[in-house]
């Protein structure tokens, strides 16, 4: 049987790899991309504890749900930002916008 | 200790989301992070199917492969021109994005094998198809009873029907708003 700790432990990969992602990428698709990642790495955590320590309770399972909900929306809006953004400034370099700098 | 075919699938499904995920996060050309996307968010699914939830698998495939990533992807042809650069696709910061990565790694995976020792959660609890197919209807009837999750069911109706108009005003050309 799989402990529950290689669940947490693939998602801790993946989390640090999509945190890794969003430091250091330029472009701002890739870093929603990145935060997808993270978000994907949160729910196979709640999945994991939901089954191994309270399977009989659907909490786990509608928080999961709940995260879907706000990561639609957020990549909803996201896209929206980065491409609205990318009509005026014609880049979608995370770097470069800076304008609320100065 | 004799590994199962149980795990053989486990470490086989981790291992093709991790790569995927690396390749996301480390592809120049953006298009071939987004399909690596797909396959990372498929990779998930399985994950989901192994620790048996069966509803939130074909959520997975229905709302991040079906919905999500086609959305991502349209985001990256439309900014086509930006697509496939020849400068680096990292900041001036890439190299603290791996020591903060590293270290957040290092202390979840000591946290996680001290927490949770591999010897005393080694298997979930024995659930029959009965009572896990009943976890489904447990959800639905949760997230709509007025003593458990209705409340926070109705926020996320209106969180995205924000998303939506929000998406449509912030996404709309500015001359004719």
């Amino acid at each position: 049987m799989i402990p529950l700790s290689w669940y947490l432990f693939v998602a801790a990969i993946l989390f640090c790899l999509g945190l890794y992602g969003v430091i250091s990428r330029r472009n701002a698709v890739a870093i929603l991309m990145s935060v997808e990642l993270m978000l994907n790495a949160v729910n196979i955590n709640l999945i994991a504890f939901w089954r191994y320590l309270a399977p009989e309770e659907s909490t786990g399972l509608a928080w999961a749900i709940f995260v879907l909900a706000v990561a639609a929306a957020e990549a909803a809006i996201g896209l929206a930002l980065i491409i609205s953004i990318y009509r005026q400034r014609d880049s979608v370099i995370a770097e470069e916008l800076d304008t609320l700098k100065y | 200790m004799t590994i199962t075919f149980q795990q053989i699938v486990f470490i086989a499904i981790s291992a093709f989301t991790i790569i995927s995920a690396w390749i996301v996060v480390t592809n120049r050309n953006l298009f071939h992070a987004a399909i690596a996307l797909m396959a990372s968010f498929a990779g998930v699914a399985g994950l989901y199917i192994l620790l048996e939830a069966g509803f939130l698998a074909a959520s997975q495939l229905l709302v991040y492969i079906g919905a999500i990533s086609i959305l991502i992807m349209f985001a990256i042809m439309m900014t086509r021109r930006l697509m496939q650069t020849a400068e680096s696709p990292y900041n001036l910061q890439w190299k603290w994005g791996i020591v903060a990565a590293f270290l957040i790694f290092i202390l979840l995976a000591v946290l996680i094998f001290q927490t949770w020792p591999a010897d005393t959660y080694a298997a979930p609890p024995v659930q029959s198809p009965a009572a896990l197919r009943g976890s489904v209807t447990d959800l639905g009837i949760a997230l709509v009873s007025v003593d458990q999750y209705v409340l926070p069911f109705e926020v996320a109706s209106v969180l995205l029907l924000a998303a939506l108009v929000g998406a449509i005003v912030i996404a709309w050309p500015e001359d004719d708003r």
